[in-house]
């Protein structure tokens, strides 16, 4: 496997991120710091290597997504640029969507939406879907359990309202952080004030990130947590729908 | 599922399994008397059958349905004592081994010691085999390089084609008259040996309407006697049934199952073939019976299912036969891969898919028993639901159904020379084994150890384990200074085993033509009556023999490790190499991490994957095309059953870091816990492997449970599955089971009694797996789902 500096997983047979039978490549590097955050080993920032040509990294993660080909084209799949957050490295993000595009492959970006709107913008144009995740509006809590400001994520979200890309929105369902009702309405009124989307992924916390922590020496926001039960889950979804929203659990 | 079936089903699962002499007794009988020396050998051995036939006790539970056993009671399993004769000590062993026993009675024993042993000493076909064969034949199956399918068992691999379902027995006895009576006389040198094999047809066909007619009359005696008027009449229906079938051809669903029910039972009483007999396309055979009774109005859904429950039950009842010395001590199972075929395509070519393939679907699911097995065959023209429907009843964890490629089936039997139509109407036998069911007689000849050679090449041609020097002498390795001159010796080793092996199949195939025909298997195998030749003197239509390589994972990956390590990257010298493989890489953890940094196969990385596929070419090219001695040819197949544990035990440490006895890699899966990529790029790598030059691969996934949870990772799992069809691969299998189960089943057997696992082409139960076989399972990696 070809994983770098820039990527730091590459995982073949992903059916959670996005449509079908996926490679999902994980970026290194996330300007946020989720409390729940499956992959705490990607949010330090990569390491700085002299002058490495980009078109050759791309090159080489170009030939680790081909090797899959035929899955995608049988199973309507294709590669996930996931993370961390892809955003933090536009040069090497575009060079891989320009690629996939020429070649046909079905792209979508993972984004925490916690970035350069620009970027994000020119993003859109490359890309089949974008994944794009709403956890909290409360300006007070997205800074207490994510570690920036929410003003970004909301505004950049508004602005991809008004392209043509398409977007999947992704709710990440945590318990005592993103459940509660309070929040889940006020994420409602501002996806219909403020933008055209009216359809949700509900992605339920489960643990499986939770053995990192320890070997990172990172403290684990999340012990003692229990994935929320199956009746909590269909009653966020409920709460989706009255709304008008059209709800799917999981990615 | 009714009481009927319940009380049934219980039945079968508590009863404990017997050795019966009732079988041996009663040929030793008519070995000893009946049998006039003026008889030629297949009339002697159809007069055989017929004896036991119409003198073995009849069999009849009031529940069932579908009647017939080949033992006196359900799981009473006869003996074969003219293939392999079992000793007192045979027989002791298979009393009291803990797992897998065979209960031996004292009454049993007794008539082994006093008729049956002193009869048959000395002339059994496993004696002729071993007398027959060379001493470098004797060395190399000594020193575990091959092992013999025949030494125990008789040739079979063999599936029922359509012929019963369009002739009755009465048809095929005017077919054999209309033969005899076009014998040229005049002109055909074997006119009198041919007339001998059509006359052993004939008393065959005899000898099972005999049969049959003997459970009508026990049926109708039994009715007159039976006051219960709902029971009496089932009684006279089932009378009605036997009376008819298989003298005549079956017109009813409940007919056509009975009908082949009756020939599986003859066929294995007859002799003991491999893999028992097999009903083949069974949706495709049956469905015109079954949407003609539902359209008549004569059979409803619910009946049709009980029907087929009792059919199933019929398969539990019959055990493996029992073997013989040290296999006796380590063979573990009692499956005797019987493997029903459902789906693929019709005989014109279109989806095959039908209602009752989804009602088999249901029985497989409810019935959950390890006998008959179950596969279905997958065409690009099924339907995905057909396959969830499949995958629904593999996530309970029962290893059943298997999932094999139609199209990759049809294109292996075109490539080897069989018509579009009976490559179309073929299947998978046995483990994974392609044939045309019913008109080819496909032997497996014996497992091939390609790993073991490589261990014999680095030591110049000697087998370091019973030293003695049973290889050719292709050098020092030392002296070796490219990969090319090491693997060109390799090659020099497997051509002079591989020489060795065809050889002695030839002798031991000639053989068993002489001695031993089998007249009622040749009269249901198309074209065996028009040509007036036993099955096992090449009279089907098409006669194949296999030689089943094992350990690819494993020697790709020794391959791999030496040109990476020792030419590529200079890591290592060959000699400090050689001298670790000798001391078992005793405290040399350094040297382990090396040679595990060599690539790996399963990992859709081409530096290994080239080498696998070298290897597979050169022992294809160096097998197939061969002639054997029935006028067919040699092909490979790539499994190994449980034989890669066996095979693992007398090997030594390899250059991939495998130590001394651990098992190799099993079918063409690749080694326990190398392949690191996850499914996609195992399927890539295996799928490097030309699946379509063999006569059957067999791959093994083990998925955790979460791997089936939801509709989104069953619709993945139909895409992986069609991916890799869409690569011409053969077939795949799935274990869906977490480690944690696994090692609390080790550890408290008790309590998991119930717990099926795939093993390699069959399930079966995990605490009756000895401990090599439970570890090398639990050690295959476990794919996760993201």
């Amino acid at each position: 496997m070809l994983e770098n500096s820039y990527v730091f997983k590459i995982q073949r047979y992903s059916i959670h991120d996005g449509p079908g039978i996926r490679t999902t490549l994980f970026f290194q590097g996330c300007p946020l710091s989720c409390h729940w955050c499956h992959n705490p080993e990607s949010q330090a920032k990569p390491l700085k290597t002299n002058g490495e040509d980009m078109d050759r990294v791309a090159a080489g993660l170009m030939e680790e997504i081909e090797k899959d080909l035929i899955f995608y084209d049988d199973s309507g799949g294709g590669v996930t640029f996931s993370g961390g957050e892809p955003l933090c490295q536009p040069q090497l993000l575009f060079r891989l969507l320009d690629q996939c595009r020429e070649k046909e492959i079905h792209t979508c970006v993972d984004t925490s939406g916690y970035g350069d709107a620009k970027i994000l913008l020119k993003v859109a144009k490359k890309v089949d879907l974008i994944l794009y995740d709403i956890k909290l509006i409360d300006e007070k809590a997205h800074k207490q359990y994510t570690g920036k400001s929410v003003a970004r994520v909301l505004d950049n979200l508004k602005q991809l309202s008004n392209q043509t890309a398409a977007v999947r929105l992704r709710f990440p369902l945590i318990p005592e952080m993103t459940d509660k009702d309070e929040n889940i309405d006020r994420i409602i009124v501002f996806l219909k004030e403020d933008t055209i989307y009216r359809d949700i992924h509900i992605l339920p916390f489960h643990r499986a990130g939770e053995g990192k922590y320890q070997s990172l020496s990172m403290k684990n926001y999340m012990e003692g947590i229990q994935p929320p039960s199956k009746k909590k889950v269909l009653n966020v979804k409920e709460q989706f729908e009255s709304s008008g929203f059209s709800v799917t659990i999981g990615g | 599922m009714n009481s009927r079936i319940k009380n049934l089903r219980t039945k079968t699962r508590e009863k404990e399994v017997t050795v019966s002499h009732e079988r041996a007794n009663l040929i030793t009988d008519f070995f000893k008397t009946h049998v006039s020396i003026n008889e030629s050998i297949p009339v002697q051995r159809a007069l055989c059958l017929k004896h036991v036939l119409e003198n073995k006790k009849i069999f009849i539970d009031a529940n069932e349905l579908i009647v017939g056993e080949r033992g006196p009671e359900p799981k009473a399993v006869p003996t074969y004592p003219e293939i392999c004769l079992h000793s007192l000590e045979d027989l002791e062993v298979l009393d009291s081994r803990l797992k897998v026993p065979y209960k031996v009675s004292e009454e049993t024993t007794a008539i082994y010691k006093e008729k049956i042993i002193p009869f048959w000493k000395g002339k059994t076909i496993r004696e002729k085999i071993f007398a027959a064969m060379e001493d470098q034949w004797i060395d190399s199956f000594n020193a575990g390089i091959f092992t013999e399918f025949q030494e125990q068992r008789s040739p079979g691999h063999t599936a029922g084609g359509e012929l019963i379902y369009q002739k009755g027995f009465n048809d095929l006895k005017t077919d054999i008259e209309q033969y005899l009576e076009n014998i040229d006389f005049f002109e055909d040198k074997n006119a009198l040996e041919k007339k001998e094999i059509l006359n052993s047809f004939d008393i065959a066909a005899d000898a099972l309407i005999a049969f049959a007619n003997r459970h009508a009359d026990e049926l109708e005696f039994r009715a007159k006697g039976e006051k219960d008027s709902k029971q009496k009449l089932e009684f006279e229906n089932m009378a009605r049934v036997c009376r008819r079938v298989p003298a005549n051809k079956p017109e009813t669903f409940h007919e056509a199952l009975q009908y082949y029910w009756f020939l599986h039972v003859g066929i294995i009483t007859e002799l003991n073939p491999w893999d028992a007999y097999n009903p083949g396309r069974f949706d495709q055979n049956f469905y015109p019976f079954y949407k003609r009774d539902i359209e008549n109005g004569t059979l409803t859904r619910e009946a049709a299912k009980e029907l087929l429950c009792c059919f199933w039950i019929k398969f539990h009842n019959h055990p493996a036969p029992p073997k013989v010395g040290v296999t006796a001590k380590e063979s573990n199972t009692y499956v005797d891969f019987c493997l029903i075929n459902l789906g693929g395509v019709t005989k014109d070519n279109q989806d095959g898919v039908n209602e009752l393939t989804y009602l088999t679907l249901d029985v497989i699911e409810e019935m959950r028993l390890l006998q008959p097995s179950s596969m279905i065959q997958v065409s690009r023209k099924n339907p995905d639901r057909f396959i969830k429907r499949a995958l629904k009843i593999i996530a309970t964890g029962f290893g059943q159904p298997s999932v094999f490629n139609t199209d990759a089936i049809i294109q292996e039997m075109i490539l080897h020379g069989k018509s579009v139509e009976d490559a179309r109407k073929a299947g998978a036998s046995g483990c994974v084994e392609a044939g045309a069911f019913g008109k080819e007689c496909y032997i497996l000849t014996g497992y091939f150890n390609l790993p073991k050679i490589l261990e014999i090449t680095l030591h110049n041609g000697l087998d370091p384990r019973t030293k003695k020097q049973i290889g050719l002498k292709t050098g020092d390795p030392k002296t070796f200074d490219t990969f090319e001159q090491l693997f060109d010796a390799y090659k020099t080793q497997l051509e002079h085993f591989i020489d060795i092996k065809i050889k002695g199949s030839n002798i031991i195939e000639q053989i068993n033509a002489k001695y031993m025909p089998v007249p009622l298997l040749s009269l249901v195998t198309e074209d065996c009556i028009k040509n007036a030749k036993d099955y096992n003197q090449g009279g089907a239509r098409y006669n194949t023999s296999y030689i089943q390589g094992v350990g690819m994972g494993t020697i790709a990956d020794c391959f791999s490790s030496l040109k990476y390590n020792v030419y590529d990257e200079e890591n290592i010298s060959m000699e400090k190499l050689l001298d670790a493989l000798k001391k078992n890489f005793e405290e040399n953890d350094f040297l382990l991490y090396r040679l595990d940094q060599a690539p790996k196969y399963g990992n859709d990385n081409d530096y290994a994957d080239e080498i696998l596929k070298t290897i597979f070419k050169v022992f294809h090219g160096l097998v197939t095309e061969r002639p054997n001695a029935k006028g067919g040819v040699y092909r490979i197949n790539l499994l190994s059953t449980t034989c890669h544990v066996y095979f693992g035990e007398i090997t030594g440490a390899l250059p991939d870091g495998r130590k001394k006895g651990v098992p190799f890699s099993e079918g063409i899966s690749p080694v326990q816990g190398a392949d690191r990529c996850g499914p996609t790029a195992v399927l890539k790598s295996v799928a490097k492997i030309d699946h379509l030059k063999t006569g059957g691969t067999l791959l093994n996934q083990k998925f955790l449970p979460d791997f089936f949870k939801e509709k989104k990772e069953l619709q993945a799992l139909v895409h992986l599955i069609r991916s890799y069809f869409k690569m011409d691969g053969h077939h795949v299998q799935f274990n869906v089971v977490s480690e944690e189960t696994l090692r609390k089943a080790q550890k408290y057997p008790e309590n998991y009694q119930d717990l099926i696992v795939r093993v390699a082409g069959y399930s079966d139960y995990f605490v009756d797996l000895t401990v090599a076989l439970q570890e090398e399972i639990i050690l295959r990696t476990a794919h996760t789902s993201f």
